[in-house]
C-alpha cells in the first residue's frame, strides 16, 4: 500500500475519534493471501492495543473480520473476559474498556476491520453506531482504491457506491472468481479495474459479464 | 373479512414461532415469511427488505428470486411502495400500476413489465422502530382487501417482534450487529451464484435453484453454504448427483 493512503486512512482514524465518544481508532487490513497486519491508526495507545490482536492471535477485531458482522464490546471487564482472556487483560492494561470493531467488508470480500476504542466502559449510542458504519464505508473505499490509481472525482462516486452494489455486481465478482482463478477480493478489483480502463459504470461492466458477453483475461503469473 | 383460512394462518404462526429458535438465520426466515405471505394471499410473488444504519433499504428475501424480480426489488431501495412504506409506517398500496407511472415513474414500469398489476407493502415496525418493509405483488388490478390487510400485517408484525426479540440485555446493540450481519449475509448468496453461474455453466436464476434445492436436501443453511462457496469455488457441490 502506497504511503499517501496510508496517511489517508490515519486521517480518517482520527476524524473517527473526533466525531465519535471514542478515545481511538485504528484500522487493519487483512487480505486474504494478501497483507495482514496494522494500517493506521489515530495514536500510539490505539496502534499498540490494535497489534494485540496479532500477537495474541484473537480479539473483537478478528472475530468482526471472520463474522462478517461489527462487535460491540462496551465493556472489556464483563462478559467477553472470557472469550478473549488474554487480549481483555492486555487491552486493559493499555487503558482501553471497550472495543467496537466494524468488518470492511462486502459479501464474503474481506479487507479488513475499523477498531474504536475507549478508556470508559459504556455502549455506542444508535446515532454513534450509524455514523461508525458510514466511517467503515469511506475506509473500505480508500482501502479499494489504495490498490489502483484513481482520480478523486472516481473516489467521491465510489464512496456513493460502495455499500450499493446493484446485486448484478455481486454476481460478476462470483463469476470472476471462478474465470480468473483469485479469490473474492481480487474478483472485486479486477472489475472495478476494469469499468475505470473502460471508462463506464461498475453495474454496466458487471451486467456484460453476467450476460457472458465480456470475459477478462487471466494475469499472466 | 379476510379471504384467508383462519386454520392455514393459525399454521403459518406457530411456523414462524418454531423457526425463532436461539440460532435462526435471518436470511432463511425472512424467506419464509415472503414464501407464507404470497401463498396466503394468492400474490404471485413477495419481497422483503431491510434498512441498514443509514436507513438505505436492501432487498433481503423474496418468494421467488429470479434476476428480473430482483431489479424491481433493488429499484425500491430509492423509490416505490416498499420505501414510502417504510419512510411512513404504514401500509402502502396501489390497485392500478398502470397508473402509477407518476406517483413512482421508475418502479410502475418495471413493475408492470414483470407482469404485475397491483402492490401493497407492510412496514416491519414495532413501536417507533420502523426496519423494513415487505411488498406483495400481484398479477390483477385488484386493491387487497382491508381484512387481507391487517391479517397479513399481523403476521409482518409476528416476524418483526421475533426480529427484534432480544434476549440479550445490551439493549439494540445485538440487534443492530445481527442485522448488519444479516444484510451482509444476503450479499454472500448474491456471490456465490456468480460463483455457480460461472463453474457450472448455468444462469444466475438456475444457480439459486441449484443452491436452494441442495441446501434443502442435506439440512445446510443457505449463507453457510454460500460463504463455502465463495471463500472456495472448487466446494462447489456437484448438483447433478443430486
Amino acid at each position: 500500500m502506497s504511503s499517501g493512503s496510508i496517511a489517508w486512512l490515519q486521517c480518517l482514524c482520527r476524524a473517527a475519534t473526533r466525531a465519535l465518544p471514542v478515545t481511538g481508532a485504528a484500522i487493519s487490513v487483512m487480505v486474504a493471501g494478501g497483507t495482514q497486519g496494522l494500517a493506521a491508526a489515530s495514536d500510539t495507545r490505539s496502534e499498540l492495543v490494535e497489534e494485540l490482536q496479532f500477537t495474541l492471535g484473537e480479539g473483537p477485531c478478528l472475530d468482526a473480520r471472520s463474522q462478517g458482522r461489527p462487535v460491540l464490546v462496551p465493556d472489556l471487564a464483563g462478559e467477553s473476559g472470557a472469550r478473549w482472556p488474554a487480549y481483555t487483560s492486555a487491552a486493559m492494561e493499555h487503558g482501553v474498556e471497550a472495543v467496537f470493531a466494524f468488518p470492511m467488508r462486502i459479501g464474503a470480500v474481506r479487507l479488513g476491520v475499523l477498531d474504536m476504542y475507549r478508556a470508559r466502559p459504556g455502549v455506542l449510542p444508535p446515532d454513534a453506531f450509524d455514523l461508525a458504519q458510514v466511517f467503515t464505508g469511506v475506509a473500505l473505499t480508500g482501502l479499494l482504491d489504495a490498490h489502483e490509481v484513481m482520480g478523486a472525482d472516481r473516489l467521491a462516486y465510489e464512496i456513493s457506491q460502495v455499500s450499493r452494489y446493484r446485486v448484478e455486481v455481486y454476481h460478476a465478482q462470483g463469476m470472476l472468481q471462478v474465470q480468473l482463478g483469485v479469490g473474492p477480493e481480487s474478483a472485486l478489483l479486477r472489475l472495478r479495474a476494469e469499468a475505470y480502463l473502460q471508462g463506464r459504470r461498475l453495474g454496466d461492466v458487471a451486467r456484460d459479464i453476467v450476460d457472458r458477453k465480456l470475459t477478462l483475461e487471466r494475469d499472466e503469473a | 373479512m379476510s379471504s384467508i383460512a383462519p386454520e392455514r394462518l393459525a399454521d403459518v404462526f406457530v411456523e414462524l414461532a418454531d423457526t425463532l429458535v436461539d440460532d435462526f438465520d435471518l436470511v432463511e426466515f425472512l424467506q419464509m415469511v415472503t414464501a407464507r405471505a404470497s401463498e396466503l394471499t394468492g400474490a404471485r410473488a413477495a419481497g422483503l427488505l431491510l434498512a441498514d444504519a443509514d436507513d438505505r433499504l436492501h432487498f433481503m428475501a423474496a418468494s421467488d428470486e429470479r434476476v428480473h424480480l430482483l431489479d424491481l426489488f433493488q429499484i425500491q431501495a430509492d423509490e416505490g411502495p416498499c420505501r414510502d412504506c417504510f419512510r411512513q409506517g404504514i401500509p402502502v398500496g396501489d390497485a392500478d400500476l398502470e397508473r402509477a407511472g407518476t406517483r413512482w415513474p421508475r418502479f410502475a414500469p418495471a413493475a408492470r413489465t414483470a407482469g404485475f398489476a397491483s402492490v401493497q407493502a407492510f412496514p416491519l415496525r414495532r413501536r417507533q422502530q420502523v426496519i423494513g418493509s415487505m411488498g406483495l405483488f400481484s398479477a390483477a388490478a385488484v386493491a387487497m382487501s382491508p381484512g387481507d390487510v391487517r391479517v397479513v400485517q399481523a403476521l409482518v408484525d409476528v416476524a418483526t417482534i421475533g426480529i427484534l426479540q432480544e434476549r440479550q440485555v445490551r439493549r439494540g446493540q445485538v440487534l443492530t450487529e445481527q442485522l448488519q450481519g444479516a444484510l451482509n449475509s444476503r450479499i454472500v448468496i448474491e456471490q456465490a451464484k456468480g460463483v455457480i453461474a460461472q463453474s457450472t455453466g448455468v444462469t444466475i436464476d438456475r444457480a439459486f435453484t441449484l443452491l436452494r434445492t441442495y441446501c434443502r436436501t442435506h439440512h445446510l443453511r443457505l449463507s453457510d453454504m454460500a460463504r463455502t462457496i465463495v471463500n472456495d469455488p472448487a466446494r462447489v457441490p456437484d448438483f447433478g448427483s443430486g
